[in-house]
């Protein structure tokens, strides 16, 4: 008896029960995967500074994935339209925030926290506010005409993907645009020992405020709740007397945004842009949001969280896997949850 | 005078003609109890009352104005409440959540509120609760109860007891028989004793056409139109 | 030559009698009137780029006929067509620059490619097949570009960026004569050379006409109604017995093995194989519009689609170049209309005719008829 039970440890499938059974058991479930993650990697690093380095660069890359995320996977929650021109939205802040940035270079070099804040201000404003409008575009005139109609909505999206990438090879030309970095956020600061680059934790924190942001309008507003009851029922939604169509234009101008602004803080980080951009992360945040379950904020945010953790620890532990980490990642949770982490119920 | 009047009412789903001009009027007040056998299109007649399936045009009318064709949330707003044969709760949100929604101002009327929790006691209890965590039965009561948080003129209801242990059957009755002092209830329902005790008028639909309407008195009184109908004996 | 009898009846009928069996009649014979075109191409047309125009309308043919059949005839949206067409050509292309050029390693290369593909393909089908079908697109896109980067990482075998170039088997070298006169030079028919160039263009076409009137065959028989009944609704496909999973799988495989086979054809044709030519993203997209234009779902369409569309990309871009020139001066508008940029112009296309034309060029010819 004992041996068949030890050996059944020892098979793969068993094992990946009991780690289900375990994590499934916990208050938060789910939500200590990360916290998992971190820890095996501690013990496998086993050098504190760079696991704490590689831990706060993972931590501002997820939650930057996480703003680029989020609108996809709430307008795909909300009306099971998946939007395959989201990228671009994540380009165009990028491109608009570089633009911006590159402008008014006088004030980002300029002694005064006040002048380097209004450019890197008036940066994300300008990503933010051409996303509003292309957003609000995007929906009336692209996607509405094929609501119900899931082969013509992937075609008709990628198809506004290609034109949308093209047109910025049109205004910024096919060479890698240099983004510069407003003074207060070059450099490092020291965190006990280890030195941190100052723009990630910037990044951290601006990712941080908008969860939390994000996190009080759908549990504490009666917009934010609407959107999420009608993720998982839109026509009882409708019965009440709400018109989802007005909620899904709000939602998919508001993901817009957060697109927008995530590329845009996503642009200062790695200081260096190309048109290959969109493509690049489009994987990414597909993947994010099958890892979290379509339609669910909390997940899209543990989803990008193990995506930009996993990313930055093999990166460092073995940097040949690194390409295929996120297939690895996004397979092995989809053999274990076929709906995702955190499953929108219905 | 009638709330609702159906018309010639013609609706397809996709390729398939559901209904055939139907044609009733529910008298205002009281329960309107909708039979027929699995598949006649009862649920169809109550979804396209509530302007969830197109329908032909000028085939509703609600209170005398014509509601065919307008959008669900603008019927819903004129004093019409849905209540789904699946309930349609939205699990992930508390009860209060659930009913809040369901306010047109976000606030609840105290009075009206103490109303509904003696209508159901049990959503008191699990206020704070995710509506995914309740029993089958605190369900149907929450999906009813969303219906009369706040005052309505017409409750269409889709077999509210499929699947209910009896003690809560009868809490429904109850709740129903008072609903119906000050709204008028359209019913769908399949347990012929429970409609019986309730309804005032009735109409029959066989077939995606009407084959019967009156009073449910006569109704009663005629086994032989029961058997020819419904099947039972 | 695919389904003679119902061709023979199309020309018996008078044409006025049923317009949807004509109009898809008149389809089919402009089909057989293309193909007739590209088999006949090295002898109406002598210059260079019009048969190598000719050889990726036939190789694109097979492409997205095999793509229709995803997501067409069954209703999968897969982003993967371009890493199974890879499979195919890195197959050949390292088989030949390993060994040289000859027909066994061409064979063994190309074989190894396919079976890579279908490999791929049943593991792809098996896990992910069972989730909702916009999860596949996604999941297919990510396995794709994942392909991408490794082609560029595996550069020892692949070549990276810069591709492979090798040798092909003795036949097809343009230096070849397949039939010498009495000078000892290369014999011509109509002023076109028997040379090896010939020789790999009929293999070639001939290769791509067969794999297509198979793909053609296929839609017709009992596993094309199951693939069609699953399109419609699978979870009735399902209730009457047949097993979902394991007939996408099938037809996801059947596909895979027909790009790969495709690409080990192309391969040995350019002598060259690199991410440009076979793995691109545009070339997945170019597959997408071509399926789009021509109709998903015919089969028949593909040709139609893949014609307007090649021509096209090596005629549109001599047009864009000419606009381009005429309009310099006025701002903006040499940028856009730069030949770079005619993808900005297919993308504007592609949605248009997804808009107007949901059915494609093939698919509103037919339905036009069925109105009747």
């Amino acid at each position: 008896m004992t041996e068949r039970s030890s050996k059944r440890v020892f098979s793969p499938h068993q094992a990946f029960k009991y780690a289900y059974h375990t994590i499934g058991r916990l208050p938060g479930g789910v939500f200590w995967l990360p916290v998992a993650l971190g820890g095996i990697s501690f013990l496998l690093i086993s050098q504190p500074a760079t696991w704490l380095t590689l831990t706060i660069a993972g931590l501002a890359m997820g939650l930057m994935i996480f703003l680029m995320a989020s609108g996809l996977s709430l307008v795909f929650g909300l009306m099971d339209v998946l939007n395959f021109g989201h990228s671009a939205f994540i380009s165009f802040g990028a491109f608009i925030a570089a633009s911006i940035l590159s402008w008014h270079a006088g004030w980002l070099q300029a002694d005064s926290v006040l002048l380097n804040g209004a450019a890197l201000f008036l940066a994300l404003l300008g990503a933010v506010s051409f996303a509003c409008i292309a957003g609000w575009f995007f929906e009336t005139v692209i996607i509405k005409p094929v609501y119900k109609d899931h082969l013509r909505q992937i075609l008709i999206t990628m198809g506004a993907l290609i034109v949308c990438e093209q047109l910025i090879l049109v205004v910024w030309g096919g060479i890698p645009l240099t983004v510069p970095r407003p003074a207060f956020l070059q450099g490092s600061v020291l965190l006990g020992q280890v030195p941190i680059e100052v723009y990630r934790l910037f990044a951290l924190l601006m990712g941080l405020v908008i969860y939390a942001g994000l996190y009080w309008l759908f549990n504490a507003t009666r917009a934010g709740l609407l959107v999420r009851a009608g993720v998982e029922n839109r026509e009882m939604v409708e019965a009440l007397g709400y018109r989802i169509d007005r909620l899904f234009l709000a939602v998919f101008i508001g993901g817009s945004a957060l697109a927008a602004l995530g590329g845009a803080i996503w642009a200062g980080y790695e200081t260096m842009i190309s048109p290959a951009l969109g493509t690049e992360m489009m994987t990414l945040v597909f993947i994010v949001v099958i890892i979290g379950g379509p339609g669910s904020i909390q997940g899209t945010l543990l989803g990008a969280l193990l995506v930009g953790l996993t990313g930055n620890y093999l990166g460092y532990l073995a940097p040949k896997m690194a390409l295929a980490t996120n297939m690895l990642l996004m397979l092995s949770v989809l053999l274990w949850r076929p709906n995702g982490l955190k499953p929108v119920a219905s | 005078m009638s709330i609702v009047q159906l018309q010639d009412m013609t609706t397809n789903i996709g390729p398939y003609r559901i209904l055939h001009n139907v044609s009733f009027e529910v008298p205002t007040g009281g329960v309107f109890v909708l039979l027929g056998r699995n598949g006649a299109g009862k649920t169809t007649t109550l979804r396209s009352i509530m302007g969830l399936w197109q329908t032909s045009p000028k085939s509703v009318f609600f209170k005398g104005k014509d509601i065919s064709g307008l959008h669900t949330s603008e019927i819903a707003r004129m004093g019409v409440a849905y209540v789904p044969e699946n309930m349609g709760i939205f699990g992930g949100l508390t009860v209060e959540e659930n009913l809040r929604l369901a306010t047109t101002k976000g606030k609840f009327d105290k009075s009206r509120l103490s109303w509904v929790y003696q209508l159901f006691p049990a959503l008191e209890k699990f206020w704070h609760t995710k509506a995914a965590a309740l029993s089958g039965g605190q369900k149907q009561m929450l999906s009813v109860a969303r219906a009369v948080i706040e005052p309505r003129e017409l409750i269409l209801i889709d077999e509210p007891t499929k699947g209910l242990a009896p003690a809560i059957i009868a809490n429904m009755h109850d709740a129903f028989a008072e609903i119906s002092q000050t709204t008028t209830l359209i019913l769908v329902e399949q347990n012929f004793a429970f409609a019986r005790s309730l309804g005032n008028q009735l109409a029959v639909i066989d077939d995606g056409c009407v084959a019967y309407t009156g009073s449910m008195n006569a109704f009663e009184s005629d086994a032989e139109l029961q058997a020819r109908l419904l099947g039972v004996a | 030559m695919f389904n003679q009898k119902k061709l023979s009846l199309a020309w018996g009928n008078p044409p006025s009698r049923d317009r949807n069996q004509n109009l898809a009649y008149t389809l089919r014979i402009t089909v057989g009137l293309v193909w007739a075109i590209l088999l006949l191409a090295p002898f109406l047309f002598h210059d260079v780029r019009a048969l190598e125009v000719a050889a990726r309308i036939c190789i694109f043919i097979v492409l997205v006929a095999s793509y229709d059949l995803l997501i067409g005839i069954t209703g999968i949206v897969s982003f993967a067509h371009t890493l199974f067409f890879a499979c195919g050509a890195y197959g050949a292309a390292i088989g030949l620059k390993l060994y040289g050029g000859s027909w066994s390693a061409y064979s063994l290369g190309s074989l190894a490619g396919m079976l890579l593909a279908v490999t791929i393909a049943a593991v792809i089908g098996l896990l992910s097949l069972r989730v909702k079908a916009i999860f596949f697109a996604m999941i297919t896109l990510a396995v794709a570009s994942l392909a991408l980067v490794m082609v560029s990482q595996f550069s020892a075998y692949t070549g990276g960026e810069d591709g492979l170039t090798y040798k092909t088997p003795a036949l097809f070298k343009t230096a070849t004569k397949l039939l010498e006169n009495e000078n000892g030079s290369t014999v011509k028919v109509f002023g076109t050379k028997l040379n090896g160039k010939l020789a790999a263009y009929y293999f070639l076409s001939f290769s791509c006409l067969l794999i297509f009137a198979l793909t053609v065959r296929l839609v017709a028989t009992p596993l094309g109604s199951v693939l069609k009944a699953i399109r419609e609704n699978d979870t009735r496909a399902e209730a009457i017995g047949y097993r979902v999973v394991r007939y996408r799988s099938l037809i996801f495989c059947l596909s895979a093995a027909s790009a790969a086979v495709a690409g080990s054809i192309y391969a040995v044709w350019l002598k060259y194989t690199g991410p440009e030519t076979v793995l691109s993203f545009t070339i997945m997209i170019d597959i997408l519009l071509m399926v789009v234009i021509g109709g998903m779902g015919t089969i028949w369409g593909s040709v139609p689609g893949v014609l307007l569309l090649v021509l096209a990309q090596y005629y549109l871009r001599d047009l864009m170049e000419i606009a381009a020139e005429k309009t310099t001066g006025i701002p903006l508008l040499p940028e856009l209309l730069s030949p770079e940029r005619w993808l900005l112009w297919l993308g504007i296309g592609f949605i248009l005719v997804v808009y107007f034309f949901p059915k494609g060029l093939a698919g509103a010819m037919l339905a036009s008829g069925e109105k009747r």
